[in-house]
């Protein structure tokens, strides 16, 4: 983990490895649930994407300012409490700019409680840093998280109702995979997806890099 | 947890109680000053989510006035009282265009919330729009996209000659076998779904429609 960095000097890396080399979906799996339930349509995942990147860096923000005060006997329940705010924040927001997009994502917004990689974050980073590298490496975590949400949701909005953004991209005449908006297809979308990203991977990796993937 | 300050071997219980304390205390503050802000934009969207789906299932519709109907008949909503919230819509002349009024019933998944249209004048329910579903996304919610099944309406509606049912209970039938107009033709793929629409429909009409026509011109005046 970058947390056992103990300088804190921000650099690109800092908010690049969420996006890449750290992708909370594409490489360290975490938080499937809303990733395979919200990605039938590209807006479910932005809004998705946003509204967890919003609590991960007001939790990192607020987790990392009190880093100090915080008694490590209580530090989970106090991350909870923290992420469980900034949960019940955003529901109110997603309320009040579109019902219908609050009908959509249904249940996985009070969800994002539980999304492993926000706790995971507060208690790897954010309780490590100070608040701004804390903000920037949760900013990139966040871009990371929206864009494989982005990549699920494209693919199976494309292929399960034939449009992109809600337009119709192939024309009438095109039937729909129904299959890639059910649940099934969030897998099937997932399973390709971690292929192409863990090709591309150990394409990129240096030769002694390889060695290490193959030995693992 | 080795690069933070280091901590006192022993955290007492009072400092512990102190910081979940202060920091419940911050959530709560931030929690409420978040509900303020937003409440009032919220209850725009939701006035305003019923007020298209009124508009939608009777169209020619301008304005509208909300009542509530009971065994005792029909009063304006806002006088207290219990019983069935039904939507009075007019058009731009004030005449009474129709009512319109909730319904529901279990569909695949779970609860299909509808809002459905009725026009006194011809007797007939002239629509329907989803309140609430979680039906399949490309079966279940063909309901409102599917151009057959819309052809369903408008849909027969007349009460018996005692007034106290309607003649024919609406039933949704197996996709194309609808012999009658009080028939709901199927979406073959989204049977269920279809059905919870004729059932929620049969269900709140067989009690509204009875309640609701020997008090129908209270509701045809405009203030």
């Amino acid at each position: 983990m970058a947390g056992r960095k103990r300088d804190d000097i921000i650099t690109a890396d800092t908010f690049l490895e969420g996006i890449w080399r750290e992708n909370p979906v594409f490489v360290m799996l975490l938080g499937m649930c809303p990733v395979l339930a919200v990605t039938n349509s590209v807006m479910n995942a932005i809004a998705m994407g946003l509204a967890t990147t919003f609590v991960l860096i007001g939790s990192s923000t607020l987790v990392s300012l009190l880093r100090n005060v915080i008694p490590k006997q209580v530090r989970i329940a106090t991350y909870i409490v923290i992420i469980a705010t900034f949960v019940t924040i955003v529901d109110y927001v997603i309320q009040a700019i579109s019902l219908d997009l609050y009908n959509a994502l249904g249940a996985f917004i009070q969800l994002i409680v539980v999304n492993c990689i926000i706790l995971g974050r507060a208690e790897a980073y954010a309780s490590k840093n100070r608040p701004l590298k804390a903000i920037v490496s949760g900013l990139g975590m966040g871009s990371g998280f929206t864009i494989a949400l982005l990549c699920l949701g494209s693919v199976r909005e494309l292929l399960g109702s034939g449009t992109l953004l809600g337009f119709s991209v192939f024309g009438a005449q095109f039937e729909p995979w129904v299959v890639m908006i059910l649940p099934p297809g969030g897998f099937f979308v997932l399973g390709a997806w971690l292929l192409l990203f863990n090709w591309l991977r150990e394409r990129k990796a240096s030769p002694e890099m390889k060695e290490a993937v193959h030995a693992r | 947890m080795s690069s933070v300050a280091p901590l006192p071997s022993q955290t007492s219980s009072l400092r512990m109680i102190q910081v979940l304390g202060g920091i419940a205390m911050l959530s709560g503050f931030l929690v409420v000053l978040t509900y303020q802000l937003t409440l009032p934009r919220i209850e725009l969207n939701r006035q305003r989510a019923i007020e298209r789906a009124v508009f939608q299932v009777l169209p020619g519709a301008t304005t509208r006035r909300d009542f509530l109907v009971d065994d005792d008949g029909v009063r304006p909503a806002g006088e207290g009282g219990g019983g069935t919230k039904v939507y009075a819509a007019y058009d731009a002349d004030g005449k009474l265009k129709g009512i319109a009024a909730e319904a529901g019933a279990r569909g695949y998944q779970d609860i299909v919330r509808i809002l459905y249209g009725y026009d006194p004048a011809c007797q007939c329910i002239t629509g329907f729009a989803v309140l609430q579903s979680t039906e399949t996304p490309g079966l279940g919610d063909k309901i409102t996209r599917d151009a057959k099944f819309l052809a369903n309406f408008p849909l027969d509606a007349r009460l018996a000659a005692d007034g106290k049912q309607l003649a024919n209970a609406i039933v949704t039938v197996k996709h194309g076998s609808k012999t009658g107009p009080w028939q709901i033709d199927a979406i073959s793929g989204a049977t269920i779904t279809s059905t919870a629409v004729g059932k929620g429909l049969n269900n709140s009409a067989q009690v509204l429609l009875p309640r609701l026509h020997p008090h129908i011109d209270q509701l045809k005046v405009q203030p």
